[in-house]
């Protein structure tokens, strides 16, 4: 009984700690999610833009599925190139389905706050806490579709959003979860971390976008060798 | 307009299933010491590519080097001297945007 309780108000603790985390990767995603407004509207018209965001969550997949939508592309299309952009969630999923409990239904529903900025944050020691990572999107979820609707209001009043040097922000954060973290857990995380970067770097110019990422997954083999 | 909905509610589809697959089908379950290792080491490996692909990736499937490769070069220097997280995020925008004024 007491167990319990303490339980669930660490829980409550753990999710809180998550927002406290998600907020600084938060601002940068309401900043993603303004150009991805701006950048949607005269394709998917303002409704649109803003119920993909709402429904998707997910930057890669909704930027891919407009590029094609406004180069001319059908749905077919459009939908590949947003599954491809999306597909590391797959592994991504994978990687923290062990540290899930509950019914399968609780973890599908508790898997719809995977993004990578929570994603990478819930990550402790070997493990993972899906209840920082609930935390971190429960500030970046509202962060994106409150971003994409003033992209949406704004919008031709911004003219190159990436004048601000904001698109640095988010690689410089992975970039700060690796180093600070990652690295020091030993030189087989530097070796995948290596692997991982290097296969990326190689395929960026040979497969469509997002597919590098999901071919860096295959670097996460250094794990079980020896 | 038809079109942009159906694409819309297919992806949305598409990107729940994807998320749900794995916690899912294999969540809550105990796995074996490989598989553990497996997925402890796909941490270090995305988020690198994560780095490289948000940091040299151009429009369609070019890579580059502007700008951003300069502030995130920056936020490494400050992440070795140990510099709180937030002034690191922030020097890797300011970096970019005085680079791309300057250029």
């Amino acid at each position: 009984m007491t167990t319990s309780v303490v339980n669930r108000s660490s829980r409550a603790e753990r999710i809180r700690e998550g927002v406290e985390l998600g907020a600084s990767p938060a601002i940068a995603t309401l900043v993603v999610a303004v150009s991805f407004g701006v950048a949607a509207r005269p394709t998917l018209g303002a409704a649109g833009a803003i119920v993909m965001s709402a429904v998707i969550f997910g930057g890669s997949a909704q930027f891919a599925a407009v590029a094609v939508l406004a180069a001319g592309g059908g749905t077919v299309t459009a939908v590949a190139a947003g599954v491809l952009a999306h597909a590391r969630y797959g592994p991504m999923g994978m990687a923290m389905a062990p540290w899930m409990g509950g019914s399968a239904l609780r973890r599908a529903l508790l898997s719809q706050s995977l993004v990578d900025p929570s994603w990478a944050l819930a990550r402790r020691g070997g493990g993972f806490d899906p209840a920082i990572m609930f935390g971190a999107s429960v500030i970046a979820y509202p962060a994106w579709v409150l971003g994409t609707a003033a992209g949406v209001a704004v919008g031709g009043f911004i003219g190159d959003s990436h004048a601000t040097g904001l698109d640095a922000v988010f690689p410089a954060f992975f970039l700060a979860l690796l180093v600070r973290g990652d690295l020091a857990r030993g030189s087989r995380a530097v070796a995948a971390a290596a692997a991982g970067g290097a296969l990326a770097l190689i395929t960026i110019p040979l497969v469509p976008t997002g597919v590098p990422v999901v071919i860096a997954c295959a670097a996460a083999v250094i794990g079980v060798t020896r | 307009v038809t079109a942009t909905w159906t694409t819309i509610a297919a992806l949305a589809v598409a990107a729940a299933i994807i998320r749900a697959l794995g916690p899912a089908l294999v969540g809550g379950r105990r796995m074996p010491p490989p598989v553990l290792a497996l997925t402890e080491m796909l941490g270090p490996a995305v988020l690198a590519a994560l780095v490289v692909t948000q940091t040299f990736s151009g429009s369609d499937r070019q890579l580059v080097l502007d700008a951003r490769s300069v502030g995130v070069a920056a936020a490494l220097v400050l992440l070795v001297f140990r510099a709180r997280m937030l002034f690191v995020l922030l020097a890797a925008a300011v970096v970019t945007a005085l680079v791309r004024a300057v250029a």
